[in-house]
């Protein structure tokens, strides 16, 4: 269980406990948190499920991947510290994780 | 906002609860809809996600709670009732009502049509011996697991996406895989004989044997009364331990068609996503709807369309038109490749090969009249992301310059 802190662009803040194994994307999609569109479901195929991990985690959320790296270079609005959230999977050790969503996905 | 985008005494019923019925939903509450919704389905399970299917959900890695499209709280939460393993079996469109299965009725004021498609069955002596299976709801894939065991044989009929995926998943999975293809080459209707050769060879060297140009004639049974035998039409007997028909798919246009609404390939709808009928509405598999961008009709079978749609639609019920026109999209999970692919190659003059195939990571570009039209990317994102872009824009890029890989996509504008 880790407890994720999503923070939509208008700043409402969602805090959510997010059972370990599922993706950042279906902790919030399962919560019903807005601004993550995930149209193919977490298959990193998509990049409608972008977010921005703010800078203390960036360590901890793991290596971005080849196919994530260069799907993200396509991505409106990228920023340091974006990711797209299906391709981060929940631990404990993502116990406190914060993350931002964009305006827009897409 | 416009008065039916809020009038609550109105009752919007949504027919299937597939992919593009769950989007419906929560669109026309996104629109300020406050009225009824009601979601009636056939199938006992919430709206869930096809994808998977034949990918994680097939191999195990996500349960049924993976694959939901919202999580089940999430239709108490949008006021949204659900009436599942429920089939409606006709529309009075004068009386604006629906009969059920149960020979009860349900009124509308507005209704949308989502009813997606199923498989095509094959009329062919066997086919419903225990043993062989069809792949399109959960419950095929439930039927389908206790012959899934490493050391079986699986023979599949057709070499369309959904078979080359259950290909690699079995392969992976210990299963000994036989493709029979009844054309010349696998994924004919869909792509170019460049990226079917290609998949044919990553499955070849994975352990699948693809039998092209062979057609099924019948199944077996052993003394058991199970399956035993793939027949083909040459007579050759391929021991089969399960069998998956995966020889593609129908819409489901029969309700519509039957209330006296156009319906050949698909229910015919306009680019709002409206039938002739200014009451009923309809999105995703089952639609045959106008593609602005190839400027024919077209009916897609993709998450994509089925998500895009399901908005229009929403809209188009609360007073909104948005017209739906988007360069359509899907992909493929097979081992470790990831195939993306945007546009339709359906007519394409000239291909134009980005990157070498035996590094697993290349594009195949599609022109007409040189247009870029399509593309396939195998684990090549940036062709695909970029690809999307160009192919909206109707950009016109020599060839030279797409296949010169020292020029990158972001330059190729
Ligand atoms: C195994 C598999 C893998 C796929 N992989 C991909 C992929 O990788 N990428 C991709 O983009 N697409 C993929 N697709 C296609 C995608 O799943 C479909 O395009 C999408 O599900 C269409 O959604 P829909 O809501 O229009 O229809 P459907 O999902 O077919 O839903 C329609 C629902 O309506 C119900 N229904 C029909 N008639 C009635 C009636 N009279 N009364 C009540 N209910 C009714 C049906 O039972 C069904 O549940 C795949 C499909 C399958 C089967
Ligand atoms: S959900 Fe599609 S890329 Fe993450």
């Amino acid at each position: 269980m880790a407890k994720i802190t999503y923070i939509e662009h208008s700043g409402k803040i969602h805090e959510i406990e997010v059972e370990n194994g599922l993706s950042v994307m279906e902790g919030a999609v399962n919560n019903l948190v807005p601004g993550l569109d995930a149209d193919c479901g977490g298959a990193c195929a998509c990049a409608t499920c972008h977010c921005y991990v703010e800078p203390e985690w960036r360590a901890k959320t793991g290596e971005i991947g080849d196919m994530e790296e260069t799907m993200l270079d396509f991505a409106e609005a990228r920023q340091e510290g974006s990711r797209l959230s299906c391709q981060i999977k929940v631990s404990d050790e993502l116990d406190g994780l914060v993350v931002k969503l964009p305006e827009a996905q897409f | 906002m416009t008065d039916a985008a809020t009038s609550p005494n109105e009752t919007y019923v949504i027919v299937g609860a597939g992919h593009a019925a769950g989007q419906l939903a929560a669109s026309l509450r996104q629109e300020g809809f406050e009225g009824k919704i009601v979601l009636v389905g056939e199938e006992a399970q919430l709206p869930y996600q096809r994808p998977p299917l034949s990918k994680k959900y097939l191999s195990g890695e996500f349960g049924l709670e993976r694959v939901y499209f919202k999580p089940p709280d999430f239709y108490d939460a949008a006021k949204v009732e659900t009436r599942l393993a429920t089939r409606v079996t006709r529309i009075d469109r004068d009386a604006k009502t629906l009969t059920l299965e149960s020979g009860d009725t349900l009124g509308y004021n507005k209704l949308a049509l989502t009813t997606g498609s199923r498989v095509r069955k094959l009329p062919i002596l066997g086919a419903d011996l225990a043993g062989t299976h069809y792949l399109r709801t959960v419950d095929d894939v439930d039927g389908m697991r206790s012959g899934f065991e490493p050391g079986k044989s699986l023979v599949i009929i057709g070499g369309g996406y959904i078979g080359l995926e259950v290909a690699a998943v079995a392969t992976s999975h210990g299963l000994k895989v036989t493709v029979l293809e009844m054309e010349s080459r696998v994924l004919k209707r869909v792509t170019s004989p460049e990226l079917s050769g290609f998949f044919e060879e990553v499955h070849c060297t994975r352990g699948v044997e693809i039998k092209c140009k062979t057609a099924i004639a019948a199944f077996e049974s052993g003394s058991d009364g199970k399956l035993a035998f793939a027949v083909t039409a040459d007579g050759e007997k391929i021991p089969a331990d399960i069998a998956l028909l995966g020889v593609g798919i129908l819409p489901n246009t029969e309700l519509a068609a039957e209330a006296g609404l156009e319906a050949q390939n698909g229910v015919r709808v306009d680019e709002f996503c409206r039938t002739a009928d200014p009451d009923i509405f309809a999105a995703g598999d089952c639609t045959d709807h106008p593609s602005a961008l190839y400027d024919r009709r077209i009916r897609l079978e993709s998450v994509h369309n089925a998500l895009e749609q399901a908005k229009t639609a929403a809209a188009a019920m609360c007073g909104n038109l948005k017209a739906y026109d988007q360069v359509p999209w899907f992909w493929s999970d097979q081992y470790d490749l990831k195939l993306q692919i945007a546009g339709l190659s359906t007519g394409y003059d000239t291909v134009v090969q980005r990157g070498d195939p035996a590094t697993n990571k290349f594009a195949l570009f599609y022109l007409k009249d040189s247009v870029l039209i399509a593309v396939d990317a195998v684990n090549a994102a940036p062709e695909y992301m970029m690809g999307r872009r160009l192919i909206g824009d109707r950009a016109i890029i020599a060839p030279e310059r797409l296949s010169d890989t020292s020029i990158s996509m972001k330059e190729m504008v």
